[in-house]
C-alpha cells in the first residue's frame, strides 16, 4: 500500500478534540475542523449545525490536492496556507505535518492575523499528537505480528452481505 | 487508505469510479444517490462544467451500517473521464481503497476503454498502488445500446485478473448496486488481511 492506514485511538482523539476546541475559542472562530489529506474528516468543533461537514471535508481535500498540483507545476513543494475571503465568512486552510489539513472558518469577530497566530501554535501541538499516533500505530502493528487480533480479522462474508440487505 | 477510528468506532473507505469520458461514472453515483434512503447518505457533490461534464470529481458519502461494531462509511468518488483532465484524475486516486472501472460498451468506444484502463494503471503506479493487487471491479455499462459489443469480447479486452465483472445499464440501475457491493466487499476483505 502506498500510505499506511490512518488509525485513531481514543486517547489521541481526545487530545485532538481538546486542541481544536481551544483553537476555536482562542481564534474567535466559528468552526475549526481537521481533515485527512484524502478527505476523511478527523474531528470538528464549533457551530457544526450550519454546515455539511462531510462535504466540507471532501471539498477541502480536493482544494488542497489541486493547490498542491499547482505548487508543483511552478516548482514549489506545497502552498502551506490557503485563505478564502468571503463577504461574511472566511476560510483559513493550513497543512499540519504534511498529512492533515486544519480548517478554520471565521467572520469579522476575528481577523486573519489572529487566526494565523493561533493556528501556528495549535499546528505544532497537533503535529506532535500525530507523530505520537503514528508511533503508536507502528507498535500496535508489531503487536499484531506477535498474535494480537485485529477486530477485522474475523469479518465474514455474511457480515458484509448483511450490510447490503435492506 | 482506510481511516479506522477506534474512538468513534468508524471505518472510512474511499472508492473511485474510473473510466473513459461519457461512460456513465456519474450516472452510477446518481443512481446510488437516488435509491439510498436519506439516513444513510450525504449530499451528492458534482463539480461539473455547465454542460454537466465532470470537471474535478463527484462525491457521495454512504453509510452502510455496522460491521463488527464499527460503522462503515464509504466515500464514493468519480474522476473526470476526458483525456485532458489527467492531472485531476491522478489527484483523486490518492488514498484510494477500491476502484470500479466503468467501461462503455459501444464498439466505437472500445479504444477509449483500453486507453483509460492503461491510464488507470499508470496513475495507480504513480501513487504506489498496483492494479493487480488493489480491490478492483469491472463494469460494462450501456448494455442496452444496439451498438454494444458482446460481453465476451469486452471481457477479453478489459478483464485483467479475473476481477468481478458486471453488465450494467446505469440510468435504470441495472448492475449498479451489484458493482458497488462487489467492490465494498473486496475493500472490507482487504481489511481482514491487514
Amino acid at each position: 500500500m502506498a500510505s499506511p492506514d490512518l488509525i485513531m485511538y481514543d486517547e489521541e482523539f481526545q487530545l485532538i478534540k481538546e486542541i481544536i476546541s481551544r483553537l476555536r475559542v482562542d481564534a474567535n472562530a466559528k468552526i475549526v475542523f481537521l481533515v485527512d489529506k484524502n478527505g476523511q474528516q478527523i474531528a470538528a468543533n464549533g457551530d457544526l449545525e450550519s454546515v455539511d461537514t462531510t462535504s466540507l471535508a471532501s471539498l477541502t481535500a480536493g482544494n488542497v490536492a489541486a493547490t498542491d498540483g499547482l505548487a508543483r507545476l511552478i516548482g514549489e513543494k506545497e502552498f502551506s496556507i490557503l485563505f478564502h475571503e468571503g463577504e461574511k465568512d472566511n476560510i483559513h486552510i493550513s497543512i499540519v505535518g504534511q498529512r492533515v489539513i486544519l480548517v478554520v472558518i471565521f467572520d469579522d469577530r476575528s481577523s486573519l492575523g489572529l487566526v494565523r497566530l493561533r493556528v501556528r501554535k495549535a499546528s505544532m501541538e497537533l503535529e506532535k499528537v500525530f507523530q505520537d499516533l503514528l508511533k503508536k500505530v507502528e507498535v500496535e502493528k508489531s503487536n499484531l505480528a506477535s498474535g494480537f487480533e485485529s477486530p477485522f480479522a474475523e469479518i465474514t462474508d455474511e457480515d458484509i452481505d448483511n450490510l447490503f440487505s435492506e | 487508505m482506510t481511516f479506522i477510528n477506534y474512538a468513534a468506532r468508524e471505518i472510512n473507505c474511499k472508492i473511485v469510479f474510473y473510466g473513459p469520458g461519457l461512460g456513465g461514472k456519474t450516472t452510477n453515483l446518481q443512481y446510488v444517490y437516488d435509491r439510498t434512503n436519506s439516513n444513510s447518505k450525504g449530499k451528492l457533490i458534482s463539480l461539473a462544467t455547465e454542460t454537466d461534464r465532470t470537471l474535478f470529481f463527484d462525491f457521495l458519502p454512504l453509510d452502510l451500517g455496522t460491521v463488527r461494531g464499527f460503522r462503515t462509511r464509504f466515500h464514493l468518488y468519480t474522476v473526470p473521464g476526458q483525456v485532458f483532465y489527467d492531472a485531476s484524475r491522478k489527484l483523486i486516486l490518492k488514498g484510494v481503497d477500491g476502484v470500479v472501472f466503468v467501461a462503455d460498451s459501444q464498439r466505437a468506444r472500445a479504444e477509449s476503454n483500453v486507453e483509460s484502463l492503461q491510464n488507470l494503471d499508470k496513475n495507480l503506479k504513480e501513487h504506489g498502488y498496483d492494479l493487480a493487487t488493489i480491490p478492483y471491479v469491472l463494469q460494462f455499462n450501456k448494455r442496452d445500446l444496439p451498438t454494444a459489443m458482446p460481453a465476451d469480447e469486452m471481457y477479453q479486452q478489459l478483464n485483467i485478473k479475473g476481477e468481478p465483472t458486471f453488465e450494467a445499464v446505469a440510468p435504470q440501475g441495472v448492475g449498479v448496486f451489484e458493482t458497488l457491493k462487489a467492490v465494498a466487499k473486496l475493500v472490507l476483505l482487504e481489511l481482514k488481511k491487514k
